[in-house]
Order: C-alpha cells, then sequence, then structure tokens
C-alpha cells in the first residue's frame, strides 16, 4: 500500500498484512505423525519388555526348580536338612533365617526409624532438618558389601565381646533364656545379621515416614496442640493414626530389601545349617547367602534344583511383601485425596 | 630399567597387534577358581610369547564342568577330578596342570607356626565337634608342651562350594571314618559345625580375626598372610610341614599311569603331604573344532614346557616330569573329525 496514510482515515480500514491468504488460520507446523508413532511404540515396548522379563524370569525359576519341585513338593518348606552328598535337600534352615534376620532388622529398625523422622518432622531446628535428612538417606547409598565388611571386622568383635559374653555371664544358667546366647563368642550368627540389615534399612524406612508425616494437614495438629497436647500425643494420637498405612508401606519397602540382602548377610550370618539352637549368636543361614555361596559349584541336578527352589521361594516372599506395600500406599493415597 | 619395561610393554604390544592380524586363535576355559591366578599368569605370558589370547573365566568347577559339557567353551577346569566312567560316557578326558595343598592354620596365642601336631582322626573329630577345647586329651597327647589353652575351638570353614572344601572332607574321609558316615566329601557338604567364610581368603580371615580358631585354607594364603600352620601325620606315620617338596612328594605317589583320576589326599610316602591335591583341565576327546583343541593344547604344552616357575611364584607346584609324559601321551587321543590327531607342537 501507499506509505503515507491518508489523513481521517479510520484504522478498521486498513488492510492488516497477513503471511497467508485472509481469513485462513496460520499453517500447523508441519510434521509427520511417524516419530509420534515410534516413540510411543517404543514406550510400549519398554513396558511390555519389563513384564515380559519378569514372567521369563519366574518362568526360568519354575521351570530351573522343576526337578526339587517334583522330588519334594511343598515338604521343601519344612525339611531342615541340606545335605549336597547324600543330594538331599530342604529350606526351612535358609527359610528360617532369612525371616529372622529381617525380623530382628525390623525390630530394630522401625522404632529408631520412627524417631528419626519424628525428630525431623516435629522436634529438629529448620536448620538442622536438611543436613540431617540428608545424611541419614546417605546411608542408603553405601555399598552393601561395605556394611559385611564392617560388620564381620569391626561390629562383629563388638557385639561378641561387649554384649554376647556378658549376656552369656548374666543367663547362661537360666533355662531357655540361656539358650538365647548360647555359640561361641565370635560375632557372627543371626543377631549380628539382623544388626547390620536393620542399619541397612533404617534410611527407607525413616526418609519414607518422615515423608508421610509432612503430609500431616498442619491444622490437625495444630489443633491438636490447641487443645494443650504434648508432642508425643500429638504424633501418637494425630500423626500416627493419620499415616498409618504409608508407615507400613514404608516398613514394607525396608523388609524387601532386608530379605533380598546378600552380600552384607553372607558375611555374618556365618553360613551354617543348623537349627538345632534357637540361639541369636549361632552361626545360621539365609536364602541368599546360600545361593551365592553355593550356585557356582553346584551340580546339575537336585543341588542346583533345590537351590533354584529356594529362589523361587525368596521372590514368592519378597512379591508379597512388595504387593502388600504398593497397596497400602495406594490406599494411603486414596485415603487422602478423600480426606483434603 | 623403566625404559627397558617401557621397551618390553611396547614390542609385547605391537607382537599381540602383529599376532592378531595373523588371526591367532582365541582360546576359552571356565571352571576352578583354584587354579584362575596362575591361568591368569600363564595367559599373559603365552600372550606376549605368541600373540595368542586365553580368556579364562573362573567361574567354579561345577560351572566348569557345566560349560565344557555344552560345549561352549574350549576346555573346562575342575579341582575334583571325573571319574573315568563319567569321562568315558561324555567322551571327555582329562589332564591335571598343578598341584596345590590345602593346609589346617590355627589361631591360638603363644604357639608358633608348626608348633601343633594334628592326625587326621584328631582333625576329623574337631571338625565333627567331637573335639571342642583346644586342651582335650586328645590334643595333648599329640602335643607335649604345647601350651594349649582351656579354650573352646571357634572351627571356621568354607562356606561357598569349593575344590579346597573338596580336597578337605575326601581327605577327613579316607582318615576318619565317623566323618565318612556323618558327613562325606564333596565341594559342599553338610557342615556338623562351624562358621563359614566365603572363599579361602573369608577362612583366612576368619582364622586371623579369631582367638582359639582352627580353619583350612589354600598354601598360598598361608605364606602370603603369615599363618599359624599345623602339621600333619601323613599316610606313612611321619608328621610333615605344609611345602613345595612335601606336595611334589604326595604326587610323586600316586599310580598317574593307571589313570588321571587321582586325589593326591592322603599318599604313601614319607614326606607326601596328606592334604594335595591337584587340578584338572577336561577337554572332548573328539573334536569339531580342532583348530580350537588344538590352540588349546598348545597353550598347555607351552604352560608345561615354560610356567613352572610362574606357577612357583603362585606357590603352586608343577607336575612331575614323568606325569607331563603322560599327560602328553595322553593328548593323542584327542582328534578331529577324521579321526586324524590334534597337534599341540
Amino acid at each position: 500500500m501507499t506509505a503515507s496514510l491518508p489523513t481521517g482515515a479510520s484504522l478498521q480500514e486498513m488492510p492488516i498484512e497477513r503471511t497467508g491468504s485472509p481469513g485462513s488460520p496460520p499453517p500447523a507446523r508441519r510434521f509427520s505423525r511417524w516419530p509420534d508413532v515410534v516413540f510411543s511404540g517404543l514406550a510400549l515396548g519398554a513396558a511390555w519388555l519389563t513384564l515380559a522379563l519378569l514372567a521369563g524370569i519366574i518362568g526360568s525359576l519354575v521351570v530351573g526348580a522343576m526337578p526339587a519341585i517334583r522330588e519334594y513338593g511343598l515338604s521343601f518348606l519344612w525339611r531342615a536338612e541340606w545335605d549336597p552328598v547324600q543330594d538331599r535337600y530342604g529350606g526351612l534352615v535358609m527359610i528360617y533365617g532369612t525371616l529372622m534376620s529381617s525380623f530382628i532388622a525390623l525390630l530394630i529398625a522401625v522404632p529408631v526409624s520412627f524417631g528419626i523422622a519424628l525428630f525431623l518432622t516435629e522436634l529438629s531446628p529448620n536448620w538442622l532438618k536438611r543436613p540431617l535428612g540428608t545424611a541419614i538417606e546417605l546411608l542408603a547409598a553405601v555399598p552393601s558389601i561395605v556394611y559385611g565388611m564392617w560388620g564381620l571386622l569391626v561390629f562383629g568383635p563388638l557385639l561378641a565381646q561387649y554384649v554376647q559374653q556378658p549376656l552369656q555371664a548374666a543367663f547362661g544358667g537360666v533355662p531357655f533364656f540361656g539358650q538365647l546366647f548360647k555359640g561361641a563368642p565370635v560375632g557372627l550368627g543371626l543377631l549380628s545379621a539382623g544388626i547390620i540389615l536393620a542399619i541397612m534399612v533404617i534410611p527407607f524406612i525413616a526418609s519414607v515416614m518422615r515423608d508421610v508425616f509432612e503430609v500431616t494437614p498442619p491444622m490437625l495438629k495444630e489443633s491438636a496442640y490447641g487443645l494443650g497436647a504434648t508432642t508425643w500425643e500429638v504424633v501418637y494420637k494425630v500423626v500416627l493414626p493419620y499415616t498409618k498405612t504409608g508407615v507400613i508401606g514404608g516398613i514394607m519397602l525396608g523388609l524387601g530389601r532386608a530379605l533380598g540382602e546378600t552380600m552384607a548377610v553372607t558375611f555374618v550370618i556365618g553360613n551354617m545349617n543348623q537349627l538345632d539352637s534357637l540361639s541369636l549368636f549361632e552361626a545360621a543361614n539365609s536364602i541368599t547367602s546360600a545361593l551365592a555361596n553355593e550356585f557356582a559349584e553346584a551340580g546339575e541336578g537336585l543341588h542346583q534344583a533345590s537351590l533354584i527352589y529356594l529362589g523361587l521361594i525368596l521372590f514368592f516372599i519378597t512379591f508379597v511383601v512388595l504387593t502388600l506395600s504398593k497397596l497400602l500406599l495406594l490406599r494411603l493415597k486414596r485415603n487422602e485425596g478423600v480426606r483434603s | 630399567m623403566h625404559t627397558s619395561t617401557l621397551r618390553r610393554l611396547a614390542v609385547g604390544g605391537a607382537l599381540s597387534l602383529v599376532a592378531g592380524l595373523a588371526l591367532a586363535q582365541d582360546i576359552t576355559g571356565a571352571g576352578a577358581t583354584f587354579p584362575a591366578p596362575i591361568y591368569a599368569k600363564w595367559a599373559d605370558a603365552y600372550n606376549k610369547a605368541t600373540g595368542a589370547r586365553m580368556n579364562y573365566q573362573s567361574v567354579g568347577s561345577g560351572a566348569g564342568i557345566k560349560q565344557i559339557k555344552a560345549k561352549t567353551v574350549d576346555f573346562g577346569a575342575s579341582d575334583m577330578p571325573l571319574k573315568d566312567e563319567d569321562l568315558a560316557k561324555d567322551g571327555l578326558l582329562q589332564f591335571p596342570t598343578v598341584i596345590g595343598g590345602v593346609v589346617p592354620v590355627v589361631n591360638i596365642k603363644g604357639v608358633a607356626p608348626g608348633q601343633i601336631k594334628l592326625t587326621g582322626q584328631a582333625l576329623g573329630d574337631i571338625y565333627l565337634g567331637k573335639i571342642t577345647k583346644w586342651n582335650d586329651p586328645a590334643l595333648t597327647a599329640l602335643n607335649p608342651g604345647v601350651p594349649l589353652p582351656d579354650a573352646a575351638i571357634a572351627v571356621v570353614r568354607r562356606a561357598d562350594g569349593s575344590g579346597t572344601s573338596f580336597i578337605f572332607t575326601n581327605y577327613l574321609s579316607k582318615v576318619n571314618a565317623e566323618w565318612k558316615t556323618k558327613v562325606g566329601e564333596g565341594t559342599a557338604v553338610n557342615w556338623p559345625t562351624g562358621a563359614g567364610g566365603k572363599g579361602n581368603e573369608g577362612v583366612a580371615a576368619f582364622v586371623q580375626r579369631l582367638p582359639n580358631s582352627i580353619g583350612y585354607v589354600e598354601y598360598a594364603y598361608v605364606k602370603q598372610n603369615k599363618m599359624n600352620y599345623t602339621l600333619l601325620k601323613n599316610a606313612a606315620g611321619s608328621f610333615v610341614a605344609p611345602d613345595d617338596a612335601n606336595f611334589k612328594a604326595a604326587a610323586a605317589g600316586a599310580d598317574w599311569a593307571k589313570s588321571f583320576y587321582q586325589i593326591l589326599t592322603e599318599q604313601p610316602g614319607k614326606d607326601a603331604w596328606p592334604l594335595t591335591g591337584a587340578t584338572f583341565i577336561l577337554m572332548y576327546k573328539s573334536q569339531d573344532k580342532p583348530a580350537s583343541a588344538s590352540a588349546a593344547l598348545k597353550f598347555f604344552e607351552w604352560a608345561y614346557a615354560q610356567g613352572d616357575a610362574m606357577a612357583a611364584e603362585l606357590e603352586y607346584v608343577a607336575l612331575p616330569a614323568n606325569v607331563k609324559d603322560l599327560v602328553r601321551k595322553q593328548w593323542g587321543e584327542i582328534k578331529d573329525s577324521s579321526g586324524k590327531a590334534v597337534a599341540f607342537k
């Protein structure tokens, strides 16, 4: 058009310059649909691959364990014998060791984690919260073999010298109770394994607990404080009931980790197939350390099949634990949605 | 000094490069962990000398037997010899490479290496849990004048399946009747007592850490860690110390000409160390890949000829010359599909 506008001409009459033809929408950015299709295909493939791997692992475990399953069936679960020379196997000792060491671990880790989470959310001054929380989470980054070596070389001897021997001296003569502390003072056994596992799972449980404690609406807590409740009462009667399922979910996560831990346990559990003594200081065995120790040298046949059967049992135990924890966490999320 | 090492490295590198271009046959093997250090050392030196590469995966004897049966490797390695009939069934043959000794070690305050004497019977009873204290009459009778403490024996053994345990339990089965019926022999057994350490290093660490303990490890660990070994009474009735000459004496006593299925425990001979064992290689007699079989045999021939000093450095004992000749004779049985013997020279 012309460079100089005629005076008096209204703005509306001015032609508006457009790149395209007048009246049409701006052209869509040109791209092919292919990358989109390929990308979603790849993502779908990755998801299915994981599922297929899971199914494949279960399948190969079942196939590998078949000779032992056929030989023993479910009686494998309560047979205590493990004799590679006679080719007779049973999983009770390892299953007991795995469950018992994890139980001891939780017995220690849950109260400690609860204390950590409580301190971090309710009591700690603000400047300490972040460094302390990070430090506890860093514990989770320590490789498990380091815990194992530390347990074997440093912690075990201390435990034997300052815990087991005094306990033996004090309760040695007491029936039943004395039995719990029997055994050579070597610092290996279920208790050592349980304590090492506790140290390993504390960061997991503590950080989940802290997170769920933090989702408690401040209004609830402040109301309780306003009514004159002490910190303990607030935590026990308000925070804990509100976050119950989340706390249990966190404990389950820790339990899952404790059940599957191998190296640290192998170092300190003593690797002994016995159930004659219920002593916490007597060497025991766990599923994972039996697998780690014997698999490479196990001959074909029943020995190998029995080890794979043990693996299948462990898979089943951890699967159940993790499913339960997932279900609990899901329920927690749903409840939150309802209440807030 | 420094430059010569560098030059050697450079020459070695260049050599292997040239050899790589010349399509040297790579050799693969898998199996026992016990001889893994010496196989690795031989492989390294062999690579520098000839350019051929030998890959050895130390995955355990059991896995090694599995792999050779599946033909995924050129040779398998096992610390436990296979019986002749089992070999015949699968068309395999086996031959020994090096000899090693297993040594009982103790940790008792005030007791020097070699001061404690044990018999197979007493050692078996300790591992059966029948002798539980160091001042048990059975032990004090063997060791007059040695200050054995009034303390519980902390028994340590291997937790993982291993050829070392096989040699140890095989020996105990030969010399302790109760051990034979109750426990038996194997790479992993149902141990009546004791704490399990993982690997030789695990057992060595336990024994060094636990006061009044007893364990058993390969000889190399005794030397490296300066551990407190015991003397053992051998088949000839004399108390012997673990050393290279006594391991060799045990190997010399075996009747290799009859079969390579030789477990060298409790061998006759005045100086024979009773806890001696050889480690074995397994190969197929009829080869569908004669080129790689030939490469593997050439490697072992080279190791027999050149490798004794290297073995000694790592505390293994080389085979006596007459045994090597018997092995070479047996190599003649390895044939390709047309029935021609595979070359190893």
